[in-house]
C-alpha cells in the first residue's frame, strides 16, 4: 500500500502532503504562541503600578541582540540549503545546514548563559528591611555571600528618572525597575542597598549576610515576578522549539541522507518542510526580542 | 501545476502495492499505523473511559441523593483501594469534589472526543473519501500514543495521595494551584499529551480529506459526515493550542510557583499566599473558554454527521439541503470562536463585550437550527426502515433540539445570572452531549458494525438498549431543569440537602421546597437503571463479533458511500479495486435507476454524464 | 524566487547572485534589528515629544515588518497556493479575535478598585 502525493504534488491542490501538514501544524503554533502573546499583553496591563519592569532594563539587550543575529543567520542559512538542492548541489547544500545546526548551538549556548545569570541573581531582604541585590558567590547554612552591582550609568538613560520618580520614593531605586514591595510581598521595605565608597559612589563589592537576619531570599527565576514568569515560559517554550527544529534538521542533514539517493524529489521536500518549520521559530523570536527585552 | 488534470495523475498515484506480508500480533493490533485497527484502538479506550466516568458519577450521585450514608457495594472498595476519603464507605467532600472533576474530564476529553473525532474519524472518514490510509500513517500512531499516555496519567492520578484533581473539568484558578494535590500537575501534564495527541490528530485529518480525496470526489460530492470532521478537525487545530498553553502556565504556578494565574494580596486559607501576585485569574478563563466553546462543537458536529449518514441510508432519501448543511457546519465553526465568553457573564464582565458576545451566541443558534432542520426534513416523504441505528439516530433530533433551545436562556447574560452554576446548566449541556451525542455513537456504532467485523449486532437487545437508554437518559435529566430553576447549585456535596425547606423568617418564603430535593432520589435511582441497560449493549458488542447474523454483502445497508465499497472488514490498504467517484453521497430513490440506491462509485451512463465526470478533481486555484 | 533551475551556477559567487532576493532580505533583517535596538535607546515619548506608547508602537511595526519579510521571502508565501492562504487567513483571523477578544473584555471590566486588585 502506498500513500499517494508523498513527493509529487496533488494536481488540484498543487501541494504534496508533507507541505499542507506543516502550514497546518504551523497555523496551530500561531495559536499556541498568540495565547502566550495575548497573556503577556494581559499581565502588562493588568500589573499593579510599577511592578512591570521598565523597558529594557531586566534583560541585557546585547545577547538578545545577538541571538536575533544568529538565528536571521540561520534562517538565510535554511533557504540557501534548499535552493542548493534545488540546483542539486548536495555538498554545498551540506556546508549550508551545518551553519544552522551550528547556529541552534550558539542559540542555546546565549539562552543558557543568560537563564544562568537570571538564576543566580538574588534579591535578599534583611529584617531590617533592607534590600540587597547582586549575583550569588557562595552560601551555607550559615550565611549567604553576594556580589552587589553598582549603579551603571548608562548613557542616554536619562528618561528612567521619570519614570523612577512616581514608581519609587527611593532614590536609588530606579535602577532597580520595579516596586520591590510588589514583587517581594514584604511589608515595610525601605530601599535597596549598596556598597559605598568614601566619595560617596556606588562601586562593586561582595557583601555576607548571616542567615539569621534574612527575611526573605529569591532570586530572579520565575517565581520572581509575572514578567519574568512570562519571560522565562515564552522563551522556555521558544528554545524547545528551537532543539527540536535544530534536531530535525540534524537528522535530515545526517542519518537520513541516503534517501538524497533514493528519492531526491521527496528529500527536498524534507528540506523545505524543516525548513518552514525554523522559519516560524525565527517568525517567533523576531516579536519575542522586542517585546521581553527593548519595549 | 496545470490547471486541468487527467484522471490517470491521481489513479497513478493511488496505485497500490502488490506484495503483502503478514505482521505479528504487536504489529498488527497494538504499534498499527492502519487507520481502521487505530480506529477500533481509540473507540474500546474511550468507551472504557466512558463506562469508567459514569461509574464516577454513579458514586456521586448516591451521595446526593443520600448524603452521608454508605455506598452500597463499591463503597468498601473504594475505601479499600483510596483510605479515608471514602471513610466507612461514605464519600468525603475531598473524593466527592475529586470524582466530580475527573467526571468530568474524563468525559469530555477521555470518552467522547476520542470518541466521536479520533475513533469513528479514524475508522470511517479514510474508507469514505475512498484513500488507502490517513496521511501520515505514524504520526497517526503517534497520535494514539499520546492520548493513551495522557489516559495512564490521568487514571494513575487517582491514587496518589491527595487524590486526582479536585477543581472541576474547568479547572480554575487559583483554586486549582492552591489545593494540596499533586493529582493537579498530573492532570496539567495528562492535558498537555491530551492535547498533543489531538493537535497532531488534527493535522492528519485535514491533510487526509484535502490530499487523498479519491478521483472525482469533489467537495460537493463528500458525505456530510466527512465534512463535519473536517470542521471539526480545524476546530481542534486553532482553538486546542490556546489550553495547551494555559496548561503549561498552570503548571507553572503549580510546579515553580510562578503567578500567571494568582492576583496579588491571594489569602490562601486564611493566610496570605506566598507568591509574587500580579496575574490574572481571568486569564486562565478566557483562556480555558477559548477551547471551552469550539469544544462543544467538538463533541456535537461528528454525532450530526453520523446521524445524517444514518438518517438518509434509513430513509432511503437524499439529505435534504446538503449544501445548505455544509455552509451551516462551516458557519458554525467559524462562529464558535467568538462566543466564548458567554460562560463568563458572572465574572462582572462590562456591558458592552457582554452584548458582544450575547449577540455572537443567538447568531450562533442560527446554523444548529439549520443542521437540525435539514436533518427533520430528510424525514420527510422517505420510506423508514426502523433498525436499531435508525432508532437512535431519531431519537437523537429531539433530544439534541432540547439540549439547544434551553441553552438559549444561558446565553442571556439577564437570565443567566439565575441559571449559572444551577443544575439547570448541567441538565441543558447532557442534553446536547448525553441522550444528544452519545446516541450518535452508538447509531454509529450500531451502524458500522457490520464493516468493521462482517456481522450485525442483535437487533432485539438493540432495542432493548435503545429504549432503556431513551427512558432513562430522560428520567435523569429532565427534573435537572426543575431543580435548576428551583436554584440548586451544581457542586453542593450533599445535594442541597443542607438549603432543604430554608424559609426567610420574615416573608416565609421557602428557599428550595423540598420536593425539588426530593427528585435527587429518583435521578439516582434513573440513573443506575441508566448503567444496568448498558449491559444488553456490552455483551451484545462483544457477542455479536462471534455470533452474529452474518453480512451477506459487503454493502448490507444498501449505502451509497464509499465506505461500504470495500472487502468486509477492509483489509490494510482499504480497496481491493480503483475507486472513482462519479456522483454525490446521497443517490438514495433517483427516478430511473435500477435500484433504490446508487453507490459514488458507479459511473454515469453516456446520456447523464456532465463535463464535472471528465476532470477527476475540481480545477486547481 | 529561485525558479530557473534549467542552468545551474558554476560556482558559489554566481549561486549568491542567482539567490540575491535571499541576501538583500538577510541584508534588511539585520539592518532593521540594529533599527530596533537603537530606537530603544531613546524615549520618543518624552524626549522627542511623540505620542503615548510611541517606542512601543514603532518597536512593533518594525517587528511585524521584519516578520512580514521572513514569511513572504522564505517561507515562499509571495508565490504559494491558495489553500495555504485559506488556511493561514482564518488562523490569523482567530488569532485576532482571541487576542482583540480578551483584551477588551479585560479592559471593559468596570473598573470598581483597581484592575483585578
Amino acid at each position: 500500500m502506498e500513500i499517494p502525493f508523498t513527493s509529487k504534488a496533488r494536481p488540484d491542490t498543487g501541494l504534496y502532503n508533507a507541505k499542507v501538514a506543516i502550514w497546518l501544524f504551523l497555523a496551530s503554533e500561531v495559536m499556541l504562541f498568540g495565547a502566550l502573546f495575548s497573556s503577556y499583553i494581559m499581565l502588562r496591563i493588568g500589573a499593579p503600578e510599577g511592578t512591570w519592569p521598565l523597558p529594557g532594563k531586566m534583560l541585557m539587550t546585547f545577547p538578545g541582540a545577538f541571538n536575533t543575529a544568529v538565528l536571521i543567520v540561520s534562517s538565510v542559512t535554511v533557504v540557501l540549503a534548499w535552493a542548493s538542492l534545488k540546483f542539486g548541489n548536495f555538498a554545498q547544500y551540506k556546508k549550508f545546514q551545518a551553519v544552522t545546526i551550528a547556529c541552534a548551538f550558539v542559540f542555546m549556548g546565549v539562552k543558557a548563559f543568560e537563564y544562568h545569570d537570571k538564576l543566580t541573581h538574588y534579591a535578599i531582604v534583611k529584617t531590617d528591611g533592607s534590600v540587597w541585590d547582586g549575583h550569588m558567590v557562595q552560601q551555607d547554612d550559615q550565611s549567604v555571600t553576594i556580589t552587589i552591582h553598582a549603579h551603571e550609568e548608562e548613557g542616554g538613560h536619562d528618561h528612567d528618572h521619570d519614570h523612577a520618580e512616581h514608581a519609587h520614593d527611593d532614590e536609588h531605586a530606579g535602577d532597580k525597575h520595579v516596586n520591590i514591595n510588589a514583587y517581594l510581598g514584604v511589608k515595610g521595605i525601605k530601599g535597596f542597598e549598596y556598597n559605598v565608597d568614601e566619595h560617596g559612589h556606588h562601586v562593586d563589592g561582595e557583601v555576607t549576610i548571616p542567615r539569621s537576619e534574612i527575611a526573605k531570599i529569591t532570586n530572579y527565576g520565575p517565581q520572581h515576578s509575572t514578567y519574568l514568569a512570562i519571560y522565562f515560559t515564552l522563551t522556555g517554550l521558544h528554545a524547545l522549539h528551537v532543539c527540536g527544529g535544530a534536531f530535525v534538521i540534524f537528522m535530515i542533514w545526517g542519518p537520513l541522507a541516503k534517501m538524497w539517493e533514493t528519492d531526491p524529489e521527496r528529500y527536498i521536500n524534507r528540506v523545505e518542510v524543516s525548513g518552514l518549520f525554523w522559519h516560524f521559530v525565527d517568525l517567533v523570536w523576531i516579536f519575542l526580542f522586542p517585546l521581553l527585552y527593548l519595549l | 501545476m496545470q490547471a486541468t488534470t487527467t484522471a490517470d495523475d491521481i489513479t497513478d498515484a493511488h496505485a497500490h502495492d502488490e506484495h503483502h506480508h503478514e505482521p505479528g500480533f504487536w504489529q498488527k493490533y497494538i504499534f498499527s499505523t492502519d487507520h481502521k485497527v487505530i480506529g477500533i484502538q481509540y473507540g474500546v479506550t474511550s468507551l472504557a473511559f466512558l463506562l469508567f466516568g459514569f461509574s464516577l458519577i454513579a458514586c456521586m450521585r448516591w451521595q446526593i441523593a443520600y448524603p452521608g450514608q454508605p455506598i452500597p457495594v463499591v463503597g468498601g472498595l473504594l475505601e479499600a483501594i483510596l483510605g479515608e476519603v471514602c471513610a466507612g464507605g461514605v464519600m468525603q467532600p475531598e473524593l466527592y469534589n475529586s470524582f466530580g472533576a475527573m467526571h468530568g474530564t474524563i468525559m469530555v476529553f477521555l470518552a467522547v472526543v476520542p470518541l466521536v473525532f479520533a475513533a469513528f474519524g479514524n475508522y470511517v472518514v479514510p474508507l469514505m473519501i475512498g484513500a488507502p490510509d490517513m496521511c501520515f500513517p505514524r504520526l497517526n500512531m503517534a497520535s494514539f500514543d499520546f492520548f493513551f499516555l495522557g489516559c495512564v496519567l490521568m487514571f494513575t492520578s487517582f491514587f496518589i495521595p491527595g487524590g486526582a484533581a479536585q477543581a472541576g473539568w474547568t479547572s480554575y484558578s487559583p483554586l486549582a494551584t492552591s489545593i494540596p494535590t499533586d493529582g493537579q500537575t498530573l492532570w496539567l501534564i495528562a492535558m498537555v499529551l491530551l492535547i498533543t495527541s489531538s493537535l497532531l490528530g488534527a493535522v492528519n485529518f485535514i491533510a487526509t480529506i484535502i490530499q487523498l480525496r479519491a478521483p472525482g470526489m469533489t467537495w460537493m460530492r463528500l458525505p456530510f459526515f466527512v465534512w463535519a470532521q473536517f470542521v471539526t478537525a480545524f476546530l481542534l487545530l486553532l482553538a486546542f493550542p490556546p489550553l495547551e498553553t494555559a496548561s503549561l502556565m498552570q503548571l507553572m504556578d503549580k510546579v515553580f510557583h510562578t503567578s500567571f494565574f494568582l492576583p496579588s494580596g491571594l489569602i490562601v486559607g486564611g493566610s496570605p499566599s506566598d507568591v509574587a501576585g500580579g496575574g490574572s485569574p481571568l486569564l486562565w478563563q478566557h483562556l480555558f473558554w477559548f477551547l471551552g466553546h469550539p469544544e462543544v462543537y467538538v463533541l456535537i458536529l461528528p454525532a450530526v454527521g453520523m446521524v445524517c449518514e444514518i438518517l438518509a441510508n434509513n430513509a432511503r432519501k437524499p439529505v435534504y439541503g446538503y449544501k445548505t448543511m455544509v455552509y451551516a457546519v462551516m458557519v458554525l465553526g467559524f462562529l464558535s470562536f467568538i462566543v466564548w465568553a458567554h460562560h463568563m457573564y458572572l465574572t462582572g464582565m462590562g456591558n458592552t463585550i457582554s452584548a458582544f458576545f450575547q449577540t455572537t451566541t443567538m447568531i450562533i443558534s442560527i446554523p444548529s437550527v439549520i443542521l437540525l432542520t435539514c436533518l427533520f426534513i430528510s424525514l420527510w416523504g422517505g420510506s423508514i426502515r426502523f433498525n436499531t441505528p435508525m432508532m437512535f439516530a431519531l431519537a437523537f433530533l429531539p433530544m439534541f433540539g432540547i439540549g439547544g433551545l434551553t441553552g438559549l436562556p444561558l446565553g442571556f447574560a439577564y437570565s443567566d445570572i439565575h441559571l449559572h452554576d444551577t443544575y439547570y446548566v448541567i441538565a441543558h449541556f447532557h442534553y446536547v452531549v448525553a441522550p444528544g451525542t452519545i446516541f450518535g455513537v452508538f447509531a454509529g456504532i450500531y451502524y458500522w458494525y457490520p464493516k468493521a467485523t462482517g456481522r450485525f449486532m442483535n437487533e432485539f437487545w438493540g432495542r432493548v438498549h435503545f429504549w432503556g437508554s431513551f427512558l432513562f437518559m430522560n428520567a435523569v435529566f429532565q427534573p435537572m431543569f426543575a431543580q435548576g430553576m428551583a436554584g440548586i447549585h451544581r457542586r453542593m456535596y450533599d445535594g442541597g440537602a443542607t438549603y432543604a425547606g430554608y424559609a426567610d423568617p420574615e416573608t416565609g418564603i421557602v428557599s428550595v421546597p423540598l420536593k425539588f430535593i426530593e427528585m435527587n432520589k429518583g435521578i439516582t435511582v434513573a440513573a443506575l437503571m441508566l448503567g444496568l441497560v448498558q449491559i444488553p449493549f456490552i455483551l451484545n458488542f462483544f457477542i455479536s463479533m462471534k455470533n452474529g447474523k452474518k453480512v451477506e454483502s459487503d454493502n448490507p445497508w444498501n449505502a451509497t458511500t464509499l465506505e461500504w465499497q470495500t472487502p468486509t472488514p477492509p483489509p490494510h490498504g482499504n480497496f481491493d479495486k480503483e475507486i472513482r467517484v462519479y456522483r454525490g453521497a446521497y443517490e438514495y430513490s433517483v427516478p430511473g435507476a435500477d435500484a433504490d440506491f446508487t453507490p459514488q462509485n458507479e459511473p454515469r451512463n453516456a446520456e447523464t454524464k456532465t463535463a464535472e465526470d471528465d476532470e477527476v478533481a475540481e480545477p486547481a486555484n | 524566487m529561485a525558479s530557473d533551475h534549467s542552468n545551474p551556477p558554476k560556482n558559489f559567487r554566481e549561486f549568491l547572485q542567482h539567490e540575491r532576493s535571499y541576501m538583500i532580505v538577510f541584508g534588511t533583517l539585520l539592518v532593521f534589528t540594529g533599527i530596533t535596538v537603537a530606537i530603544a535607546q531613546v524615549d520618543l515619548e518624552h524626549d522627542y515629544n511623540m505620542f503615548h506608547g510611541a517606542n512601543m508602537t514603532l518597536g512593533l511595526i518594525i517587528a511585524t515588518f521584519k516578520a512580514t519579510l521572513v514569511m513572504l521571502f522564505f517561507m515562499h508565501l509571495i508565490s504559494e497556493k491558495q489553500l495555504i492562504y485559506l488556511v493561514m487567513g482564518f488562523t490569523f483571523f482567530f488569532f485576532t479575535g482571541l487576542m482583540g477578544l480578551t483584551v477588551w473584555a479585560m479592559l471593559d471590566y468596570p473598573k470598581l478598585t483597581t484592575f483585578f486588585m
